[in-house]
């Protein structure tokens, strides 16, 4: 009937996949002819809030971090002592899973690093860090599901393209290629009679709807399969718990691990907007690294024999402001950390070109300085991880970014 | 009018700008669908809910005020305990700290164990009653009062006949968003902010909601201005505190102009000097009535202020005050919510042509919400556009109970439901509230879970009727031969009721 609208997006997604088409021909990623036997994962987690990047990882190196940051700064020693990552830079106390992948050479960290938005909307921000535009106002797809669009189908990637973990689909994950949800639930399910019924009525009336209802209930069966069922499934916490963000880790990892389940996936964690009481090494900051922390070893026990090929990269719209605000916490900024780890990870170091904290260094006065485009790290894990083309990241994925070499040698 | 008599359009009346229909609903407004919708801006107290259930902000806020003293009364009594550390340092801070360890009381984190039973039990086992389980541990006040907003606000969205000013009053409250995932303060004001800052004003002026918004204390508190001070305040000097600019980013970012209108940093800044010493009485009163706005005059940034190339100088509270009158007033302000309002009612993409004509009449009457609302009635566009949005998660409960023709008698229910589509009231992910989209809503999750929710929904109806009628009821004439024809194939009336709450007649709007 004319009132429903059809296919406003449907016939959106048809140029977006006509245009994943025709660069998948253009640009045949290295890996369809690959035969080294990798199998890559790669997960992607969005930390909504921007992450205030100094308190995660400290540069105690830095003369003058510890009077900027305050009693949020962190220190390799002292009463809540940090790792030591290099002898300059200190990892939050509250992450012991990463500083031990990080000694035994699986994770790394990137600092002073931002995308390409330098104003501090957390909404814009978290766009432009999802979207993979160099601006904000696109919000039509996502960096993430592009990639997935040119990769080849097949056993490599799967037959279900990506995965998104929670109630709703993150941007990075939205577009083209075709996706799977999943959030943990308790909900009885429906029987698969009323869902093919439903299902049945939407392909006739309301495709968008037809697409999104198959796609859930797809991924339900792989988890019913795969064993992500009863406690797993069972909602421990919010996005913003560490409960929460260990078990959307969990359920993901068993999802992207079996063998035609979803090779890319990507996850959003809250509440990193830390205006007040932050805390630095103890404390609401540190609380929620321990749940990303939480995460990673949810991930890496989960992936199981598939985590030697995997990485996981952690990544927030922007960073907080060098020194401390009137409310021992921090407001919006600009550079911070993004965190990778897993098995192909060359790790065991902390990326940086060092900016340096005093005023002039500071980027408008006030936060720390981006050295490295996060956008070089991401095109360097897909060329790596996937082999990408430098043509299809810097024009389909991200694009207007041709002038941002992809930072090479990420993986092992 | 120039819409002619389509029989689709008391549907549009209903959905788009409504809550659903109710038995009878469709008929009332065929004859004139639109002046069905304008008509409910016209009753008397439309916008108002009141009860005797239901407490004043200062009230609440007292309440808790006086268990959080108790508590920490039985905290000292008790033997203090073995290991110290970080602790007792933190300790002090929880009642105010943001989500420190989240609020226990919620929801959304809360595994459906016996011991919460509220949280999905309730939902997932309908046929058990209290008696079969148990006893849960006594609610919180915060959660208890939480629980009476929403049942009250329940009631009255399925008392209204088109449920047309319900839906602005949920517009507003995503647009000027609190979540209750703050804490025991938000879920204990979360309810009366709403009945106090946002009702009185949906039908009336913008600049009279946004002051009562920001001077509220669930808002001052939720984004953290009740800790800002002047850095050059006697209060910021003694205590060598200073500002946190969340609220006034916000402010400027989401609440007025919109991001990319031209604010810069210092506008940011300067506009958190401003607002320096709005705060709220806490349980000593030492600024004024427990609960209430204050303004905490030592913790005003002292002097003029520059903001958007214009001077403040005024003293102490009207400083701000001003600011939000100019900001109410700016062009940019007007633009920003017709297109809030349009992708809201209308479309994704909000067409141009009705934003500008609800950023003119926005403008022209000085932030005149009823004019402005009653303009996108009065577009003809705005009937004739598909119906192309989704309804949210609440629009699909609150639609589904009034398809029914009944009120839940209990919130447990659909706030299990609400938590498990990823809607939880008064719970957005961030000020910027939920998003407005499609997409975000008819996520592979979503629609299965809303497909779950169908069938639960379908099961636990006492009152089954004809699974026919209710498909007039909601749809009438609109409705599609494929839908009527699932609902007469159906196995069950159960299954029957759950293809119609799936049906894109009832999910569209």
């Amino acid at each position: 009937m004319a009132l429903f609208c059809q296919t406003p997006s449907l016939s959106r997604r048809a140029v977006l996949m006509n245009g994943g088409a025709l660069y998948a021909a253009a640009f045949v990623p290295k890996i369809a002819a690959a035969a080294d036997g990798r199998d890559p994962r790669l997960v992607v987690i969005i930390l909504r809030g921007a992450l205030d990047g100094l308190a995660a990882v400290g540069p105690f190196g830095d003369p003058d971090y510890a009077s900027l940051h305050g009693e949020l700064a962190l220190s390799p020693v002292g009463e809540h002592p940090g790792f030591s990552l290099d002898g300059f830079f200190v990892l939050n106390p509250a992450m012991p899973n990463f500083a031990r992948l990080y000694t035994s050479g699986q994770a790394a960290v990137v600092h002073a690093c931002a995308t390409g938005y330098r104003e501090r909307s957390h909404f814009d921000g978290q766009d432009v860090l999802e979207s993979g535009y160099p601006g904000p106002g696109r919000v039509d797809s996502g960096w993430l599901n592009r990639a997935i669009a040119v990769l080849p189908r097949g056993e490599r990637i799967g037959l279900h393209g990506g995965l998104g973990v929670g109630a709703s689909m993150p941007l990075v994950m939205r577009g083209p290629a075709p996706v799977l949800g999943w959030a943990s639930q308790s909900l009885p399910t429906a029987s698969d009679d009323l869902a093919s019924r439903v299902l049945d009525l939407y392909v006739h009336l309301d495709p968008t709807l037809a697409r999104a209802l198959r796609e859930g209930l797809e991924t339900d069966k792989m988890a019913d399969r795969e064993g992500v069922t009863g406690d797993l499934a069972k909602p421990r916490g919010g996005m913003d718990q560490p409960a929460g963000m260990r078990q959307a880790a969990m359920g993901a990892a068993k999802l992207i691990a079996a063998a035609d389940g979803p090779r890319l996936a990507a996850m959003a964690f809250d509440g990193w907007d830390t205006h007040a009481n932050e805390g630095g090494a103890v404390g609401q900051l540190a609380l929620r690294l321990s749940g990303l922390d939480g995460a990673f070893e949810a991930l890496e026990s989960g992936l199981g024999s598939r985590w030697k090929d995997s990485v996981v990269v952690a990544i927030t719209e922007f960073g907080r402001t060098a020194k401390i605000n009137g409310t021992i916490g921090t407001d919006h900024g600009t550079a911070t950390v993004a965190f990778l780890a897993g098995g192909a990870v060359k790790g065991g170091r902390v990326i940086a070109d060092w900016p340096g904290l005093k005023p002039a260094q500071l980027f408008e006065g006030r936060d720390l300085m981006p050295t490295h485009d996060l956008r070089a790290v991401l095109k360097g894990l897909l060329a790596d991880q996937f082999g990408l083309s430098n043509a299809v990241l810097s024009d389909w994925i991200f694009p207007d970014s041709a002038a941002i070499a992809p930072l090479r040698g990420l993986i092992a | 009018m120039g819409l002619g008599a389509d029989p689709k359009l008391a549907m549009v009346a209903l959905n788009r700008f409504g809550l659903g229909a109710r038995p009878g609903d469709l008929a009332a407004a065929a004859g004139d669908p639109r002046g069905y919708v304008k008509s409910e801006a016209a009753m008397a107290a439309i916008a108002e809910l009141q009860s005797p259930d239901l407490l004043a902000t200062k009230a609440n806020l007292q309440l808790l005020f006086a268990e959080q003293e108790e508590r920490r009364r039985q905290r000292e009594m008790a033997p203090p305990p073995a290991a110290t550390g970080a602790a007792p340092a933190v300790a002090p801070m929880m009642a105010q700290a943001p989500r420190l360890n989240g609020d226990s009381t919620s929801m959304i984190g809360a595994p459906p164990s016996p011991a919460n039973p509220a949280a999905a039990g309730a939902m997932a086992n309908p046929t058990l009653g209290p008696d079969g389980k148990p006893k849960p541990p006594a609610p919180s006040i915060e959660q208890k009062t939480y629980r009476a907003e929403i049942l009250e606000r329940l009631k009255k969205q399925v008392a209204v006949p088109a449920g047309f000013i319900e839906r602005l009053v949920g517009f507003w409250s995503n647009h000027f968003a609190v979540s209750v995932t703050k804490g025991q303060f938000v879920r204990m004001a979360a309810g009366s902010f709403e009945r106090e800052a946002i009702r009185p004003h949906v039908l009336g002026s913008f600049s009279a909601m946004l002051k009562a918004v920001e001077q509220h204390p669930a808002m001052l508190f939720y984004l953290d201005n009740q800790q800002s001070m002047g850095p050059d305040s006697q209060a910021g000097r003694n205590r060598s505190k200073g500002l946190n600019e969340n609220l006034a980013r916000e402010i400027l970012e989401l609440h007025t102009l919109g991001v990319g209108s031209g604010y810069s940093q210092a506008d940011v800044t300067n506009l958190a000097r401003i607002i320096t010493g709005w705060t709220f009485a806490g349980r000593e009163g030492r600024l004024g009535e427990p609960g209430t706005f204050a303004f905490f005059a030592n913790a005003h940034e002292p002097g003029s202020q520059t903001l958007l190339n214009r001077t403040y100088a005024q003293p102490g509270v009207q400083q701000g005050e001003a600011e939000l009158a100019d900001l109410a007033r700016h062009p940019a302000t007007a633009t920003h919510i017709s297109s809030k309002l349009v992708r809201h009612f209308v479309a994704d993409d909000p067409p141009a042509e009705i934003v500008a004509r609800l950023a003119k009449v926005f403008r022209d009457t000085d932030g005149d919400l009823q004019a402005t609302s009653l303009a996108l009635v009065d577009q003809d566009a705005a009937w004739t556009a598909p119906l192309s949005k989704i309804r949210t998660p609440y629009e699909f409960l609150i639609a589904s109970a009034r398809a029914q023709g009944r009120a839940p008698e209990d919130a447990g229910p659909v706030l299990g439901a609400l938590n498990a589509l990823g809607m939880g009231l008064w719970q957005p992910p961030g000020p910027n509230g939920f998003v407005d989209s499609v997409a975000a809503w008819a996520s592979p999750e979503g629609m299965k879970v809303r497909l779950d929710i169908a069938a639960q929904m379908a099961q636990r109806m006492k009152d089954l009727g004809n699974p026919l009628s209710m498909l007039d009821t909601v749809a009438g004439a609109a409705s599609s031969d494929e839908t009527r024809q699932a609902i007469a194939r159906a196995e069950s009336r159960q299954q029957a009721l759950a293809l119609l709450f799936m049906s894109p007649e009832f999910q569209r709007r």
